[in-house]
């Protein structure tokens, strides 16, 4: 078609400024496709939670503990299939940087509770037979060049002393959404510690509880807090995900700046992309008033220039797409484990890319489509470049 | 011969208004951006910074991070109260606060969501002394040996049933709030306070204090005040900290955090405008070619050209940069609340604009006008005298 050749051939008129507009555009979809990673990894708790989990802990904060004794009170509440508990145990692992989260667990159920931690039935064995076993996440064990029988030495904070941990098995991610930076061992071992440095014995951080029928859950949750109202440790049931999501909303100020700024870099597209436009409309409008002389509707300089403005923008846009897949991964290298689980571009982010490139070319043509569709012929004809 | 004048760089810049309003926009949001980053990480470490005063020493349990973590027995607090570095008061009183620090949630207004807000006890009696910059704002300070609390200016603010009057349940009790206190927008303003023995008795914590916090005769103390808790067998498992450390500490995730997005994000980003910038100043060049032609002709050497160049690209990183900095001034009326990595709680804090802050932002301006003009200056300089005049 004549039209595509002719746009085609328009970009070509000034190379330097055409590449300069299309590494522009493809250097910003980058920072902004860098910047939707960054969303979607904040959101990945809560992508990745299930529907049939819910979290019960302290309804003061998740800093107080429950009794362990609620267990047996919560599996009794009909509905629920499966009960398991965890703690937040911390620790220093070789250094304060190496943030990673590492919990103390029930090694009966905890795998049984999570499906998406894929292990081998052997390792599983050997992981419930021994106290002070562990069990990391194939990404930690990677980073850390662990294997299986290795000794982590971990330096507690929270509770305080020389912990040794021994390897017994490394889980796999089910999908792109499990978190596999975690690291697993024996609850018991932990309340046996607790004990010796006189912390109160018997304490778990909360409860993650399997039901039935996720359409229940809000039924499940009123009846497990029912249990403990007025006790001296009462508690608050959610959804996994509400509870991953109260998480991201104490930091929602950052996420909507991160926004702000996303739609700021969108802005600086538009304004590289209009400047060209601009340029080249300008130094056009004579060829515009010779093509209006030939009978060419308005429409066709429409097409022309939005044309134009659209074929850069979509070069520079694919280029940026492209190259936002390896600096992702470099950053999720570059950042400690455990700091971002998950940061994988997703079609969710292409999308949005794209549209910002479609956004960004019916924007910087408007002016420049007006101006040479308002000039008159004469006055086109009359202008000097 | 002299240099081209100034004025003919200026004049330039403005020959082409569309050009110029459009290329100005791109690098003063760049510029806006860049300031803003800066101004929020200085923001938070002066917060976190001024909540402490140098005078102040915390003593926690070696090994633990921050107070949240750590331990300290209450029969401890007796030996360090006979510390020789701590100050007295008047009456002859050391001058000690032993503190309870927890997390409590609390509903935030608006959307409702709940929110981690730091619940410190304190020693009544001295806490106050201790922080002079806590001030009552409305109504009075919470009775020693009561349920009641004070609500810092800031949580107020940000979170559901925090007036005069009303109660907070935790700790299996209802605490009623009797006065709004301000600490000079430092950390203590996003904190609820109450009486120490209060708060251990409500949340079951067996005796052992999160921290002790104390006054020191002199900063200078503190070697001395570390080399006593080494040698006494019973205070080996405390260290102290200087309270501005400390404190800085906690915030330095956080800072780390919004410095490196932010700043690497901006210089991606900058990289459009630089290239806008470059697309502009080639434009301007391929225009007046023969402009450029008669320039040398008139006998202007070729780095007179390239600096009238360059100056004109960067004059419109100055006003950029300007504009971006004048934007970004205005983020100052404005606060910004988030969780605090460091301390797993709501923390408020300001966009602070330094002197520091604008000069770094002025020559990350220049920086750009500099990469963008350069390319385009030293193509101007080099055009032949004939072929320019003859061009166009």
């Amino acid at each position: 078609m004549n039209l595509l050749r002719l746009v085609f051939k328009n970009i070509f008129r000034h190379k330097l400024r055409s590449m300069l507009t299309i590494l522009g555009i493809a250097v910003t979809i980058l920072a902004f496709g860098l910047l939707r990673t960054l969303i979607a990894a904040w959101y990945a708790g809560v992508e990745a939670s299930a529907d049939n989990r819910l979290i019960t802990r302290n309804s003061v904060s998740f800093i107080f503990p429950l009794p362990l004794a609620y267990r047996d009170q919560i599996a009794n509440v009909p509905g629920v299939s499966q009960v398991t508990y965890a703690n937040w145990f911390q620790g220093i692992y070789i250094d304060q940087n190496q943030f990673f989260p590492r919990m103390g667990v029930d090694a009966e159920t905890l795998f049984e509770s999570y499906p998406e931690f894929l292990i081998t039935a052997d390792e599983l064995a050997e992981f419930k037979k021994e106290r002070n076993a562990a069990v990391v996440g194939s990404i930690i064990a990677q980073r850390y060049n662990l294997h299986l029988g290795d000794i982590m030495q971990i330096k507690g904070d929270i509770y305080p002393g020389e912990y040794e941990f021994v390897i017994r098995g490394i889980y796999r991610p089910r999908d792109s959404k499990t978190d596999a930076t975690q690291m697993f061992f024996h609850w018991d071992y932990l309340n046996e510690h607790a004990k010796e440095i006189g912390y109160e014995a018997n304490m778990v951080g909360w409860y993650i509880i399997t039901v039935d029928d996720p359409d229940q859950s809000a039924v499940i949750s009123e009846a497990v807090d029912a249990l403990f109202h007025n006790s001296r440790a009462e508690t608050k049931t959610e959804t996994e995900a509400a509870f991953a999501h109260s998480f991201i909303s104490m930091s929602d100020a950052i996420l909507k700046s991160i926004n702000a700024i996303s739609i700021i870099i969108i802005g600086i597209i538009i304004l590289v992309l209009a400047n060209t436009m601009a340029m080249t409309a300008r130094e056009r409008m004579q060829e515009y008033a010779v093509l209006k002389t030939l009978g060419f509707p308005g429409a066709f300089l429409t097409y022309l220039i939005y044309g134009e403005a659209l074929l850069i923008s979509v070069l520079g846009g694919i280029i940026g797409i492209l190259l936002t897949f390896p600096l992702a991964r470099g950053v999720q290298e570059a950042v400690p484990a455990g700091y971002f689980p998950v940061f994988d571009v997703t079609a969710g982010t292409i999308l949005l890319c794209a549209l910002a490139v479609l956004i960004v070319s019916i924007f910087s043509s408007a002016y420049p489509v007006w101006k040479a569709r308002s000039q008159t012929i004469v006055d086109g004809l009359r202008q000097i470049g | 011969m002299k240099n081209i004048p100034f004025t003919y760089s200026i004049r330039n810049l403005f020959a082409r208004r569309i050009t110029f309003v459009l290329t100005l926009s791109g690098i003063a949001l760049v510029v806006f951006v860049f300031c803003a980053v800066l101004m929020l990480a200085h923001g938070l470490q002066k917060t976190m910074v001024d909540t402490g005063s140098k005078n102040n020493v915390l003593l926690f349990r070696k090994g633990s991070d921050s107070e949240l973590s750590s331990g300290v027995n209450r029969e401890l607090v007796n030996v360090i109260a006979t510390l020789p570095q701590i100050a007295e008061d008047n009456a002859g009183h050391p001058m000690l606060s032993s503190e309870v620090v927890v997390i409590i949630n609390l509903n935030r207004k608006g959307i409702g969501d709940m929110g981690n807000v730091s619940a410190r006890g304190v020693t009544p009696e001295t806490a106050f002394e201790l922080r002079k910059d806590m001030k009552i704002v409305e109504g009075r300070r919470f009775k020693p040996g009561s349920r009641e609390i004070i609500i810092g200016k800031a949580i107020r603010q940000r979170f559901q049933n925090t007036d005069i009057g009303q109660t907070i349940k935790f700790g299996g009790d209802e605490w009623t709030i009797v006065g709004i206190h301000e600490a000079k927008g430092s950390a203590f303003e996003s904190e609820v306070w109450g009486d120490v023995d209060q708060m251990m008795q409500a949340f079951n914590r067996q005796g052992a204090y999160s921290s002790v916090t104390v006054r020191l005769n002199s900063p200078a103390d503190t070697a001395s005040l570390n080399q006593n808790l080494e040698s006494d067998n019973r205070l080996l498992t405390i260290k102290a900290e200087s309270e501005p450390d400390y404190y800085r500490r906690q915030s330095r995730f956080l800072v780390i955090f919004i410095r490196v997005l932010g700043l690497s994000i901006t210089f991606i980003f900058s990289i459009g405008a630089v290239i806008g910038a470059m697309i502009t100043m080639y434009a301007a060049v391929a225009n007046r070619t023969r402009e450029i032609g008669i320039l040398r002709a008139l006998g202007f050497r070729r780095r007179s050209v390239l600096t009238a160049f360059l100056v004109e690209s960067i004059i419109l990183s100055l006003i950029g940069g300007g504009i971006g900095i004048l934007m970004a001034s205005f983020l100052q009326f404005l606060s910004f609340s988030t969780i605090n990595f460091g301390t797993f709680s709501d923390i408020t804090f300001g966009y602070i604009l330094s002197s520091q802050t604008v000069l770094a932002t002025f020559i990350f301006a220049v920086f750009m006008g500099i990469v963008g003009g350069f390319l385009p200056a030293v193509r101007a300089s080099r055009q032949d005298i004939l072929g320019a005049l003859r061009a166009g």
